[in-house]
């Protein structure tokens, strides 16, 4: 009878998550069982049900591309460099952020670096692709000025992916810094007062109480990094790309993108995609685990 | 308030604020760029003149732009996709947030149903996949291919969830005690309480549905189907010489292309613009409170 009584207050609960449960299995379950294309040749009109299984014959096409290791590479390098800007910008400016007395200035220049991030790459790509330009470009025009013969930072194989990774910054440091300053202000104003009190100087301040005080944060942010090292950015990679950078630039998921929406191979970009989302996943499950253990974070 | 009890001696202060003040003007110099270009002539922005103020002003670019008619359909589309797409979000976000905020001996089958959605956001089926369900589900080239595939937005559940859970159990209770049932606790109880969050949340997700160029791109065939971000990947980002017309070929002879792209990169900036200052008075603080860890 009591159980029965439980059940029944619980009725509610499970018809709100119909609608939502429903949805996720369709567009986040049913994916997951198309996975299996990736050991089909997958046959246009056929879909799933009638393509002919191929074992791994996709994985090994995968693992005979000539480029494919050089695009996992790129992958790695581009996010990895991402990652370490990622959190030594947003850390620095945050510290300076903090050194500042004039509340209306540091609100101003706060409003300012947020707004990059509200702005889709789409925005951020057209603008990129006039400032950057080698021919008419406000910023090789400036350099002309200074004397520098024009850079093609999109269209130098070289300097590409410090592009990526500089326009990244630019996008994102200012949001970074708010989890930061978040942080700072977690800080125990008593610490500074006895530290003055003790006479330590503004360096011993910053050392032995303002970088232990977000030093844990810093860790779970680093750490969690580590569960995106296979995305390097497509949103931003695809709009500023061209066959020119492909040597350095080609990364997995644009990959991915022109073998199976190009090029129409379902079968072996899926592979690869399934490839990515495994190794993902067990990445994730590492940064999860030393995040846990590093800085005590849990997602829920 | 800032907790830290030294000032910095002057010069070191000055360079401070120096970098600070140089660091802000990076972020706004090429969107000012932008703005001032798309108000320029075709010819100073040829000769390199302008720079953060318009040059030969002239508003041709944008008579130009808000002529072409592909431009304001899909300025529209993307209007109903926020209109119609960010209340589809919150009212799952809600309704799936409040069933796993509630304790375990309360709703037992809690951390299955909080896995079931965690694991999505873990483990995908990927592109292709992902594409071919949506072929089979019907949407291709359909309104609803941009509203439901992401109709469960995950993380915001998550933070919704960590937010009702900070609310005090005893105003539950005290309305389970008057016979409330769970629609009621949530409605009367929990949302009211929440607003600050509800705001947050919402503007991240209108935000979102603005800005999402890709599902356009690759689910619509047909580019008079495409939201404005999408549009603009094919005509600023990556032109596609297919998406212009006689019409356009003859007008770009007088009117730069340089400059028309700067007038619809703006204009798909103005509504970020308009809410930016709301997004700013909430973001910060339905961030703190969200990411409190019950």
């Amino acid at each position: 009878m009591l159980q029965r009584k439980k059940f029944s207050n619980e009725i509610p609960l499970y018809l709100m998550l119909a609608p939502a449960v429903v949805l996720v299995l369709i567009y986040s379950y049913a994916p997951m069982v198309g996975l299996v294309m990736g050991f089909q040749r997958v046959l246009p009109g056929k879909g799933i049900f009638g393509s002919p299984w191929v074992g791994l014959e996709n994985f090994k096409f995968v693992f005979e591309m000539p480029t494919i290791f050089q695009v996992v590479w790129n992958t790695i390098r581009i996010a990895g460099l991402k990652a370490i800007a990622g959190v030594a910008v947003p850390v620095t400016v945050a510290l300076m952020l903090n050194n500042v007395t004039s509340h209306a200035f540091k609100r101003t220049v706060q409003t300012v670096i947020y707004l990059p991030h509200f702005l889709s790459w789409i925005i951020m790509a057209g603008i990129l692709l006039d400032i950057l330009s080698p021919s008419e470009g406000i910023v090789n025009r400036a350099l002309g000025l200074l004397g520098i013969r024009p850079i093609f930072f999109l269209g130098d194989d070289r300097i590409f992916p410090w592009t990526m990774v500089v326009t990244e910054v630019w996008k994102s440091f200012g949001f970074g810094t708010i989890v930061y300053l978040a942080a700072l202000t977690d800080i125990d104003p008593t610490l500074y007062e006895a530290a003055v009190v003790d006479g330590a100087s503004r360096w011993q301040q910053t050392r032995y109480i303002t970088l232990p005080g977000i030093s844990g944060t810093i860790i779970m942010l680093s750490t969690l990094s580590l569960g995106n090292i296979l995305n390097a950015g497509f949103d931003q990679i695809f709009n500023l790309y061209s066959p020119l950078v492909y040597r350095t630039g080609d990364i997995i998921d644009t990959l991915v993108y022109r073998t199976g929406i190009l090029n129409n191979q379902y079968g072996i970009a899926t592979a690869v995609g399934l490839l990515k989302s495994v190794v993902s996943l067990l990445l994730i499950g590492i940064a999860y685990k030393l995040a846990a253990k590093w800085a005590d974070y849990r997602i829920f | 308030m800032n907790p830290r009890i030294y000032k910095l001696p002057f010069f070191e202060n000055l360079l401070n604020l120096t970098v600070l003040a140089l660091l802000a003007a990076l972020c706004l110099f090429p969107i000012l760029h932008i703005l001032a270009l798309s108000f320029s002539s075709a010819a100073a922005a040829a000769s390199g003149r302008v720079a953060v103020w318009p040059v030969e002003f002239t508003l041709q670019s944008y008579q130009f732009v808000l002529d072409n008619p592909a431009f304001g359909k899909s300025f529209i589309i993307s209007l109903l996709r926020v209109l119609v797409g960010t209340p589809v979000n919150m009212i799952l976000t809600i309704l799936v947030a409040y069933p796993l905020s509630r304790p375990r001996d309360k709703f037992r089958a809690r951390d299955f149903f909080a896995w079931f959605f965690i694991i999505t956001v873990l483990f995908s089926g990927g592109l292709i996949p992902w594409y071919m369900v949506i072929r089979q589900t019907g949407l291709i080239d359909k309104f609803w291919a941009l509203i439901l595939p992401g109709a469960v937005p995950v993380f915001n559940v998550i933070l919704l969830a960590n937010s009702f859970r900070t609310i005090p159990k005893e105003l539950e209770e005290a309305a389970a005690m008057d016979g409330a049932g769970h629609w009621t606790v949530l409605f009367k109880v929990l949302l009211p309480l929440s607003l600050p969050v509800l705001a947050t949340v919402t503007l991240f997700v209108a935000v979102a549905h603005w800005n999402s160029w890709f599902d356009g791109l690759i689910l619509m065939n047909s580019p008079d189907k495409y939201p404005l971000q999408s549009y603009l990947q094919t005509v600023v980002v990556n032109p596609d010489p297919r998406m212009l017309t006689e019409r356009d070929l003859d007008l770009l002879k007088i009117i730069s292309n340089r400059t028309t792209r700067a007038a619809q990169i703006f204009i798909a900036m103005i509504p970020i613009l308009m809410v930016y200052p709301f997004l700013q008075r909430y973001f910060t603080s339905g961030i703190k409170l969200g990411s409190v860890k019950g």
